[in-house]
């Protein structure tokens, strides 16, 4: 089992007033089998035994579906390997030596909270707007196999579903742009049978929330799809563009 | 449901640089048609270009509509590289921007502000000449003072032929051009929402061949100007 | 108190039924005077949070994480249940009843149980009006699978993310009251105490987890849907926040403690790399169905492997035990999750494991591959296919039916399954106990619930593959909001209850000090270390296999290292600002509390009964011999514990089990 010795560059800020500043730390004997997190633990676990404050990240699940984990780490969304989250990176993508960088997932309607935790409820504002289907709660709908949905619009829209809500298309693209994470919840509705007599009024008031919320504009590098840990595809800003398009028609 | 909007949309912005970008691309394959009419055929150049500056129509309903589109694309080019500049206060301190975007994607505004420049240099070259001489002079009629001959070609021979410099700057700002149009051909028709697994590579793949072949038009155009004539 | 289920009289078909229709209603403008607290927003507080906020009443959500949308349930990949037959295989209400019952292995309450089956088939209504992208064939219909331990396909499923997309149903529908003020959301907030007031639970005391500020909440019900408490054992498949302490502050709060023993035990997660592991990762069941589970037959070339002088696929088949097809002729490598769990136990402890840590054991494609790959060659007609061929052609259909898992494992393990077998090994996933609740998911303490797996109601003392996502939801949509309005009928002139009381100030007064306690402990190990020991405890002790006096040695143990817990453990920072370390520190005092009530649970049922194995317990002799052997006489009863100031004095309340409708039976796999 190879062993690394790793140079760590990571944001520190005490709270969302303090200004923040990048601070240098060491690791040594990391293996290459721990997940990226592990790596964090074993430094944590360090700082605490030397009478030091912690590193504070968000992270849940650890297994790349809950969305709570959110390092830029050397410059890229979760790290340097595509479709993952930084909680399924793992340390043999690092080599003995490397410095690597870490930092929170930027954007202004991203506040920092505490070193690497940021506050992503602007996310959660947007779906409140209109990411939702109105229907009661009651069961009392229709069958569920009475409307046939093709399989083809059902499997898109399940592709556009796989949104994890981690922010990676906001941290990284250029712009901080929310337009994946907003196209990906209007498509899947838009797709589907039982979305489609609110999608316009939807693409309306998502978008209006998504602008309001201070996140910048789309100017279609395409970063976001190919950062995206779920590989969420940009066709999904494409049908958000139509909705809303066609909705402002009406 | 009620709209919240306030001013135009993130989308609606970004669907009026696709607009107006589309025109501009269409201008471009249209003055490159024309302008190439100068190598083969120095007569027709000189009837075509007589035509575009006196037609009404062309010089009161396209040529500001141009001018609009040039503006326009340039003032919400710019305001939205500060807004899109603006969403992000704090930046990162690394930032590995060629791990998932072209360079031109992400350098719109570098190529923009470079055709931007090279417009000025082309409204000094051409534009502002032609406005002076049709509208402040009151000549409208397109020959060379003294003769019976149009002076379009003459004009456009004059430029390039002596002048090593202006040929080395427009080959540039055509390379520029090219980048620019590399991203924004097929990120108008994202932005205005078309996108098919079926189509969407066609389009990609007819953008580049626009983006290259159109500039390289221009600078053909160009270099046969400062070849054929002589010094 | 004389434990009583409330379980309606009648038929079972129609009890729920009859029930429902005589329970009383609250009128839709005295609604609006009500307020409910619901901690834990996955499919059970996140669905019950938005059917009661959509009914009209006032709800407050709690959850520890940034945003609902992330509760643990979003990590359920394989499906969720619903007698729906629209496979027209003969499944019915009464069968999911049943193999949910038997699944259990007799220990769950026969009446929940059915009511579960009956509204089962409205979850998926519910789910596809919502906008629940579930699979579909090319007809455009839904489409099924089977899980473990039926034979019906009854499991519905939205690829491998099914809780996902379950939750971001329920999320959704939130969402949608949330925006119209009736759900006030308090993200980042975890509840700390339950209060009590006049004998009735009136409010929560939490800690805003962003400034460490400690709020006041009141109202006229607590619901906790907070989940289960695998993560007694530091390794398990649950999120890192995981934790007990919402129930278990309602447990020192007199709700009782039930089942706390039953813990599901999955055979097919990823093994332990190293010391520094900090969670496990499940690979869905479905793998069995076509892996082949071994060991090397001889310690040498275990040895040889660990040393990495030696391949797994170096191995020849004579020098392979297959153990389960050993030992299991008649089911093989689909015996149920707990027998599979303990037969990995059991080679691994006899030296036999295939990794570093010992803990593992090959879970091999090897000949699935060439038997789809014979298969393929016919249909193609390629009679003179190579085995190399042969091979490429099986990949294919493997990676059709498992691609996702495959490339999971590979970024994990770093190696390629297709060519060397997997190794797996059993990890802990769910918990069946929970804080006991009658009928009306209601605890011992009036106007307090518990719902889904906070709960201990439903799955007995083992859980059926695709069942938990379905008991969240439909305790959370379709049991609580009618079970909640017959209680809350009695509140309608109460009004708002201030939190100005004094058992308000008392129990915040009680938070403040721990907290404050904690951080200014200044001691010599951090959090995880205590974490780590009692996993180990709880894992070797109280784990897959379990005996009298490993069990009397863990109590001991806890309760030591709870003292040294106490005296000696440090928490960087402050109480009143962002501070997971004190975050985690108040859960792991919890579980060392917990880990006790489970050790001294699993001492008192001297039986084995699904994910409860007792050495002391099995057969002897015949085709059965050494199996787990319940004892429905001394045991059919469900264990509430009651909280008497210490774990250890703990009171043991019974409430048997009747079946009625079901005849009991011992399983057998051979």
């Amino acid at each position: 089992m190879s062993e690394m010795n790793l140079t760590l560059k990571i944001w520190r800020q005490k709270n969302a007033a303090d200004k923040g500043k990048m601070v240098d730390y060491k690791v040594n004997s990391i293996s290459e089998h721990m997940s990226f997190l592990e790596m964090m633990d074993v430094l944590n676990e360090q700082l605490i035994n030397s009478g030091d404050d912690p590193v504070a990240f968000d992270h849940d699940c650890r297994e790349g579906i809950c969305g709570s984990c959110s390092m830029f780490i050397n410059g890229e969304a979760h790290g340097p390997v595509k479709g993952t989250t930084t909680c399924q990176l793992h340390m043999r993508s690092f080599k003995d030596g490397d410095t690597i960088y870490i930092e929170p997932f930027r954007a202004n309607a991203f506040p920092v909270i505490k070193d690497l935790v940021v506050n992503r409820s602007s996310f959660d504002r947007i779906q409140q707007s209109g990411g939702f289907i109105s229907v009661n709660t009651s069961g009392n709908t229709q069958d569920a196999n009475a409307t046939a949905i093709p399989k083809h619009d059902a499997d898109l829209a399940m592709d556009a579903a796989a949104c994890i809500g981690c922010g990676a298309c906001v941290a990284t693209c250029k712009n901080s742009s929310a337009m994946l994470f907003v196209g990906a919840k209007i498509s899947q509705y838009a797709l589907l049978p039982q979305g489609q007599v609110e999608a316009k009024d939807r693409a309306q008031n998502m978008v209006a929330q998504m602008d309001a919320e201070g996140f910048g504009n789309c100017t279609n590098t395409g970063a976001c799809e190919v950062e995206c840990p779920k590989g969420i595809s940009i066709s999904n800003i494409a049908r958000m563009n139509r909705e809303y398009l066609s909705g402002s028609l009406k | 449901m009620s709209s919240k909007k306030q001013g135009l949309s993130s989308i609606g912005k970004k669907v009026i640089m696709a607009l107006t970008g589309f025109f501009l691309m269409f201008f471009l394959l249209q003055h490159l048609s024309i302008n190439l009419l100068s190598v083969f055929n120095a007569d027709s150049f000189n009837e075509v270009s007589h035509f575009m500056g006196t037609n009404p129509l062309v010089q009161w309903v396209l040529q500001p509509v141009l001018i609009f589109s040039v503006v326009f694309h340039f003032v919400w080019g710019m305001k939205l590289e500060y807004e899109n500049n603006q969403a992000r206060n704090v930046k990162y301190a690394k930032y590995n921007g060629g791990a998932n975007a072209s360079w031109m994607s992400r350098n719109m505004i570098i190529s923009g502000l470079a055709v931007l420049a090279f417009l000025a240099l082309h409204f000094y070259d051409f534009w502002i000449p032609e406005i002076n001489t049709k509208y402040v002079i009151g000549d409208t009629s397109g020959l060379i003072e003294g003769t019976e001959n149009f002076r379009y070609h003459e004009e456009l021979v004059h430029k390039f032929a002596h002048q090593p410099w202006r040929v080395f700057l427009y080959v540039l700002s055509f390379v520029m051009l090219s980048l620019h149009l590399l991203h924004g051909f097929q990120s108008s028709f994202q932005s205005v929402g078309f996108n098919h697994t079926k189509y969407t590579p066609v389009i990609k793949m007819l953008g580049n061949i626009f983006a290259i072949a159109i500039p390289l038009g221009f600078i053909f155009i160009a270099i046969y100007h400062y070849n054929v004539h002589p010094h | 108190m004389a434990l009583n289920g409330k379980i309606p009289a009648g038929p079972i078909k129609d009890k729920w039924t009859s029930y429902k229709d005589h329970l009383n209603l609250v009128n839709p403008a005295n609604k609006r005077n009500i307020d409910i607290i619901i901690v834990g927003t996955g499919l059970a507080g996140g669905s019950a949070a938005a059917t009661l906020a959509e009914q009209g009443y006032n709800v407050k959500a709690f959850c520890y994480q940034d945003s609902p949308r992330r509760a643990h349930s979003i990590a359920a990949q394989g499906g969720i249940n619903a007698a729906k037959n629209y496979q027209g295989d003969g499944d019915s209400t009464y069968r999911l009843f049943y193999d949910t019952v038997k699944g259990g292995d007799y220990r769950s309450r026969e009446a929940n149980v059915h009511r579960l089956a009956e509204v089962s088939a409205n979850i998926i209504d519910q789910c596809v009006a919502q906008g629940v992208p579930f699979a579909r064939d090319y007809g455009g219909l839904l489409d099924n699978r089977s899980f473990g331990g039926v034979l019906v396909s009854r499991t519905f499923y939205a690829k491998g993310q099914t809780g996902q997309q379950l939750l971001l149903g329920a999320y959704s529908a939130m969402n949608r009251q949330i925006a119209r003020g009736k759900i006030t959301m308090y993200n980042r907030h975890e509840m700390l105490d339950v209060v009590v007031v006049d004998g009735k639970a009136r409010g929560i005391i939490a800690r805003n987890l962003v400034t460490g500020e400690i709020e006041r909440h009141s109202a006229h019900a607590v619901v906790l849907g907070t989940g289960g408490y695998g993560n007694v054992f530091f390794l398990s498949t649950n999120a890192m926040g995981s934790n007990v302490s919402a129930g278990w502050k309602a447990h020192k709060r007199g709700a009782y403690f039930a089942n706390p023993c039953y813990t599901q035990i999955h055979p097919t997660c990823i093994p332990r790399s190293g010391d520094y592991q900090s969670k496990l990762t499940l690979m869905s069941e479905s793998l069995r169905n076509d892996g082949r589970i071994w060991v090397p037959a001889k310690l040498e070339d275990v040895a040889a492997i660990k040393a990495g002088k030696l391949k797994a696929t170096q191995i020849a088949e004579e020098d392979r035990d297959y153990y389960l097809e050993r030992r299991y002729p008649a089911f093989g490598n689909l015996v149920p999750r707990d027998v599979a769990s303990r037969a990995a136990k059991e080679r691994c402890d006899a030296g036999y494991g295939v990794n570093a840590t010992g803990e593992a054991v090959y879970l091999d494609f090897a000949s699935a591959i060439l038997r789809y790959g014979r298969e393929q060659a016919l249909l193609k007609g390629e009679s003179s296919a190579t085995d190399a061929r042969l091979k490429e052609l099986g990949k294919e259909i493997v990676k059709a039916k498992y691609g996702n898992l495959f490339d999971m494992y590979k970024q994990i393990a770093a190696e390629n399954p297709y060519e060397t077998p997997m190794m797996i090994y059993p990890a802990v996933h769910y918990t069946m106990g929970g804080v006991w609740v009658d009928y009306n998911l209601m605890t011992t303490i009036p106007g307090c619930y518990a719902i889904g797996e906070a709960n201990f109601s439903e799955h007995g003392a083992n859980r059926l593959g695709a069942s938990a996502l379905m008991q969240g939801l439909a305790d959370g949509y379709f049991v609580l909001p009618y079970t909640i309005a017959d209680y809350l009928s009695h509140d309608i002139r109460t009004g708002t209850i201030p939190t100005t009381l004094p058992e308000f100030d008392a129990a915040e007064k009680e938070v403040k000090e721990r907290l404050e306690g904690l951080v200014n402990n200044k001691g010599i190990h951090s959090v995880d270390y205590y974490h780590k020991q009692l996993g180990n405890i709880m894992w070797n002790k109280c784990g897959m296999s379990r005996n009298e006096k490993g069990l009397k040695e863990a109590i001991e143990e806890i309760a030591a290292l709870r003292e040294d817990f106490w005296k000696n453990v440090s928490v960087p920072g402050g109480a009143y600002e962002l501070n997971p370390e004190l975050e985690k520190a108040g859960r792991v005092a919890d579980f060392l509390e917990l880990g006790e009530l489970f050790a001294k649970d699993a001492l008192d049922r001297n039986e084995s009964c699904g994910g409860h194995f007792r050495e002391e317990s099995v057969e002897v002799g015949g085709p059965q011999d050494g199996e787990a052997l319940r004892d429905d006489e001394n045991y059919a009863y469900v264990a509430a514990w009651e909280y008497k100031g210490k774990p250890s004095e703990a009171v043991l309340h019974k409430e048997q089990l009747d079946f009625n409708d079901i005849k009991l039976t011992q399983r057998s796999y051979k």
